[in-house]
């Protein structure tokens, strides 16, 4: 393959261009300079990137090439292009979480996602566009721009990891990192037809995450693949002493699993994620996967998780209190943009007041109002009480299945601008935000297109630490529906 | 003092007898950790302005906590020596304000599940303990620190995250003195554990009191006001001396007690309304998201109860009934952990337990008047306290008499020579054989026969003369009571 | 549940520091008003005895007290324009109400 087809190489795997890297059939430097080319070209529609590090992107390149011109090892991701969103903090490279109140900062410290990448030879690209602060389902809520839908660029690409996925399906990387709180990783992927991960609560660290709702955040891989999205979270996992939440079992063989085929695998269908409210290509596309499963040999079984409606009431309580917490750090006092104001209260009042764009207002006031000394136990611990019996309702369901088998969001993408109210965006993430307040792993893998061309993405949920049940499942049904070679005509 | 002040103190002192004033305190201990709470920068004190950081201390976006062992294992320490309740799973929780110290608009805390309940802590008040109880023990961070600059503030967060205690005492303390009696109860036992130096210069241990009155016999507390900034022995006695005051006039005049904050002022000798943070505040605790649970389990208590040490206070009764010490000396031997270790190797190399009192003597006043000179501490005594006991030994055995005592002292001080040595060397042993004082008393009285007849006449203060007399012969080596004895009997009186 | 009334609002606005425009003001009492209606099927739900789940994970893992370097000074004070700073110490608006220039 000629490093003059650009083609080719947007579409590469990510274990194609570390091979090829590796191989020195192309050297790091054409693979950045070829992304760096596609970036400008296509960007400017996509608005995927609020950054791109072209003369760090450059420098690692290099620094790859050289290692592997003097025969030293370049590490797994030797070479490939990868984009971060951009509340993972990134030494040297402006950070802004999409947000005004973190305009031109630029982060003393590397966080663990960019230490790992970097560590393991992948190229930091850039920064991807994201909904402030991760809060938003579409991506129109990044302070700085909306990003598009490379299949549909009329459509949103889903949020909050918004840019990350339309960078993958455009071609601009080879894979990305999102973070997801509520369904930020699978439910844009589903949008966008990639591969999202979003592992077990624990298993990649925080270090570095700008935080969302902290008991909830997690970073995973956006890739064309589910092999690459083994790949990254081969690198991404295992313990950080820096974030106490952060695990400590061994990290498995993700690409061992996942040939491993679903025979015999037990799948759970959740009757309560195919209620009226879903679209019917997404559910005939499901049920397409379903039937697919059972003909590969997997034992497929009706279960109940009785809570589920009352995932997404608690998760808005959940989240927003704890953001409101997390995001009283912004004070613009050792950091980010400070108002002009006669005094001190002002200042906190006025620089919060213009750094803040009106989602994130909406949830520090909600997550204020049921925090309060008096509210707190008729708000905040209740959700969390009804937190535990979400779970509970997993725990059962996985006393008899390996893995649950969803849709990752209710419809395929919205066109951008309609979706208005608050609360009707909080439905995009209906399906994906259980899996988080139950801190369990979830995948969303391409399971077909709407007759409009639209992707749709069937969601995996598994066991806690059992990233390798999803990855094995997910790469069966990525064979059965055998699209990962289609790509968005105007990105082609 | 001035005729109004006398007056007012009477006036003070007479309501005293129909209001009884009720004190709790809180006291912000600094553990002593070499790494922050949460972080891995230093605690060190006196460094350059912000030049203990990272990106956690900073409240930097995406940094986050990690609990330092630690600072768990000292708070349990102290958790263990005041009997209190431990929580097998504790819990950290966010307590927020905004203010420029406080880098993440919230302080990691504990709230209402604190790692330490229902301890308490023994007070040293005359010869007697008095048990005050504690509420809890809770973990926390410290705030960086604001510094007033004129029109503007300064901050440095180089203490920001130093793991902390806050030690919180049940309303049961009824006067100023006692307030500063529970602070010294909790500075010694918390140096003695070496779970903070509690360097009050340097802030590592600061008090806050909650003041109220309420007429003898009621049960109910009355409203209180809190007095911040009173971080010395000292400045609690006055400040609690003063609110008591102030409250007391507050009623005598038909007034009410307002519930308020107030910063005591030491040099002024008063204290003022600090001026509400802000507005009402809700610090809308909830269980910090990044920390999970506290766990204490039987392995980590085994550890701490194998090391903990004799406290200060038992030993200062152990020290009274066992070893028939005063209270002063008792008192002022538990006062540093150094000083009763001392005594007690001085005890065990001594051959007998009656010997405590001359021990406790000759430290208290020689070794540590001699240490203080060179301004030194017990442990960098260059006199081991096997040799402090040896030395009393041989006063106590009549070797040698007790002013020689003090001469072989210093010098075994200065030189490290073992005092026996000393003694044999220089000669200076004690005559107590009568075979061998009998010539020389017979010589004194013969070179001085009017004075002896004279005091055979009544003249009774001559008797002091031939005991020096007798001295001046032997060199001071003369065992005054053998030497009394034979004049008495020559003298014929 | 009905909006939330205009005192209410600034007063949670003002907890969490948050400056808003009357306009602003407005459209958040309404629109925390019918996301906090949609709470009420929680209320609904028993929990009795049912623990609150604050983390999803409980495992405890605590750091050694080790010393690591302090980020540079001029790092760690690498987010203030100069006027916030005064050699190596960050300067804020007077914490002293009345004090501000």
């Amino acid at each position: 393959m000629s490093v003059a087809d650009p083609k080719g190489l947007a579409y590469w795997t990510v274990a194609d261009t570390a091979r090829r890297v590796a191989a020195g059939e192309v050297t790091a430097e054409d693979v950045v300079e070829q992304t760096l080319a596609r970036i400008t070209e296509h960007d400017a529609t996509l608005g995927a990137f609020l950054e791109v590090d072209a003369s760090g992107a450059r420098a690692a390149a290099r620094l790859v090439d050289q290692k592997r011109a003097a025969g030293a090892p370049i590490g797994p991701l030797g070479g490939v292009p990868i984009a971060l969103k951009d509340n993972l903090v990134t030494k040297g490279l402006v950070t802004t979480a999409g947000s005004k109140i973190l305009a031109g900062w630029v982060p003393p410290y590397d966080g663990a996602a960019a230490e790992r990448l970097r560590a393991a030879g992948a190229i930091l690209v850039g920064k991807t566009n994201l909904d402030e602060f991760g809060m938003g389902s579409s991506t129109e809520r990044s302070a700085y721009k909306p990003a598009k839908n490379p299949w549909d660029t009329s459509r949103v690409p889903g949020g909050s990891s918004g840019g990350s996925a339309a960078a993958v399906a455009a071609g601009l990387c080879a894979a990305s990192l999102g973070t997801d709180t509520g369904g930020s990783i699978r439910q844009p992927a589903a949008l966008c037809g990639v591969v999202g991960l979003k592992p077990t609560y624990g298993r990649v660290s925080r270090w570095g995450v700008i935080a969302f709702a902290s008991s909830l955040d997690q970073v995973g891989p956006l890739a064309r693949t589910v092999a690459d999205a083994a790949a990254l979270l081969q690198v991404l996992a295992g313990h950080d002493p820096r974030d106490a939440t952060s695990l400590t079992a061994p990290v498995p063989d993700y690409g061992a699993a996942l040939a491993g085929g679903v025979a015999g695998v037990k799948v759970g269908v959740p009757k309560e994620y195919f209620g009226p409210g879903i679209d019917a290509d997404v559910r005939a596309a499901i049920d397409q996967v379903i039937h697919q499963l059972r003909d590969a040999g997997a034992a497929i079984s009706e279960v109940s998780l009785p809570h589920t409606g009352l995932a997404l009431p608690a998760y808005y309580l959940v989240a927003p209190a704890e953001a409101s917490s997390n995001l009283a750090r912004y004070d613009g006092l050792r950091y980010g943009a400070r108002a002009d104001a006669p005094d001190l209260l002002q200042t906190y009042m006025r620089s919060r007041g213009a750094g803040f764009g009106p989602e994130v207002k909406r949830r520090i006031m909600l997550g204020t109002y049921a925090l309060r000394s008096g509210y707190y136990d008729a708000y905040y611990r209740k959700a969390q009480q009804v937190r535990t019996l979400i779970k509970r309702d997993f725990d059962a369901a996985f006393r008899e299945v390996d893995v649950l088998l969803t849709p990752t969001t209710p419809a395929p993408a919205f066109p951008l601008g309609s979706v208005s109210s608050p609360l009707d965006m909080y439905l995009a993430d209906v399906f994906t935000l259980a899996c988080n307040l139950a801190g369990l792993p979830g995948l969303s893998v391409p399971a077909g297109f709407t007759p409009a061309g639209l992707p749709i993405g069937a969601q995996l949920l598994g066991k806690p630490l059992d990233e390798a049940m999803l990855l094995r499942v997910g790469s069966a049904i990525e064979g059965a529906v055998g699209l990962a070679d289609r790509h968005p005509e105007a990105f082609a | 003092m001035s005729a109004e002040q006398k007056l007012s103190e009477r006036s003070v002192a007479e309501m005293l007898l129909d209001w009884e004033p009720v004190i709790g305190l809180e006291v912000h201990v600094q553990l002593a950790t070499s790494s922050k709470a949460f972080s891995p920068s230093g605690t060190a004190f006196g460094e350059p302005p912000n030049s203990l950081t990272d990106p956690t201390v900073l409240g930097l976006p995406g940094a986050l906590p990690a609990f330092n062992r630690h600072a768990l294992e000292l708070a349990l320490r102290l958790g263990v020596a005041t009997s209190s309740q431990i929580r097998a799973k504790s819990r950290f929780a966010r307590k927020h304000y905004f203010y420029p110290d406080l880098p993440k608009g919230y302080q990691i805390s504990q709230y209402d599940e604190p790692l330490c309940e229902h301890g308490h802590l023994d007070l040293i008040v005359g010869a007697e303990l008095k048990r005050v109880r504690l509420q809890r023990i809770h973990l926390e961070e410290d705030a960086g620190k604001n510094l007033h600059a004129g029109t503007v503030s300064h901050v440095d967060l180089n203490r920001a995250g130093v793991p902390l205690v806050e030690v919180v005492s049940e309303p049961e303390l009824t006067s100023a003195e006692e307030a500063a009696e529970f602070m010294r109860a909790l500075h010694r036992l918390v140096r003695w554990l070496d779970i903070s130096e509690a360097d009050m210069e340097k802030g590592q241990l600061r008090c806050d009191a909650n003041v109220s009155i309420r007429m003898r016999g009621e049960d109910r507390l009355g409203t209180r006001t809190e007095l911040k900034n009173i971080n010395s022995f000292r400045f609690v006695q006055h400040a609690v001396e003063h609110e008591i005051a102030r409250q007391l006039r507050i009623i005598d005049a038909g007034g009410r007690i307002e519930r308020e904050t107030r910063l005591w002022d030491e040099t002024l000798g008063q204290s003022a309304p600090l001026r509400s943070k802000e507005e009402a505040n809700d610090y809308r605790y909830f269980p910090d998201p990044d920390l999970p649970p506290v766990m204490v389990d039987g392995g980590m208590m085994g550890g701490i109860l194998k090391t903990l040490p004799e406290l200060p206070a038992v030993r200062f009764a152990r020290y009274q009934k066992e070893l028939g010490l005063s209270p002063d000396d008792a008192r002022l031997l538990v006062s540093e952990r150094g000083l009763a270790d001392y005594f007690d190797a001085c005890v065990a190399a001594h051959p007998s337990q009656r010997g405590a009192r001359n021990l406790a003597n000759w430290m208290l006043t020689e070794l540590l008047g001699a240490l203080n000179a060179e301004g030194k501490s017990i442990t960098e005594s260059p006199m081991p306290a096997p040799t402090l006991s040896a030395l009393v030994v041989l006063v106590e055995n009549g070797t040698i008499s007790g002013k020689i005592g003090k001469e072989i002292f210093e010098e075994s001080f200065r030189t490290g020579e073992p005092p026996l040595a000393i003694v044999e060397r220089r000669g200076v042993q004690q005559i107590s054989d009568e075979a061998v004082l009998a010539p020389v008393v017979d010589k004194v009285i013969a070179a001085n026969a009017k004075q002896a007849k004279d005091y055979q006449s009544g003249k009774d203060g001559l008797f002091g003369f031939f005991v020096g007399q007798v001295m001046k012969e032997t060199q001071g080596r003369a065992n005054p009571v053998v030497a009394n004895d034979l004049l008495r009997k020559k003298l014929g009186r | 549940m009905a909006d939330l009334s205009r005192t209410e609002v600034e007063q949670i606005a003002l907890l969490a520091r948050l400056h808003l425009e009357p306009a602003e003001i407005e459209a958040m009492g309404a629109e925390l008003g019918a996301i906090l209606a949609h709470f009420a099927t929680l209320a609904a739900v028993d929990t009795t005895d049912v623990p609150a789940m604050t983390h999803a994970t409980e495992t405890q893992t605590l750091r050694a007290d080790v010393v690591e370097p302090s980020l540079p000074v001029e790092d760690a004070l690498s987010g203030l324009p100069a006027k916030a700073r005064s050699g190596d110490l960050i300067v804020v608006p007077s914490i002293i109400p009345g004090h501000e220039s």
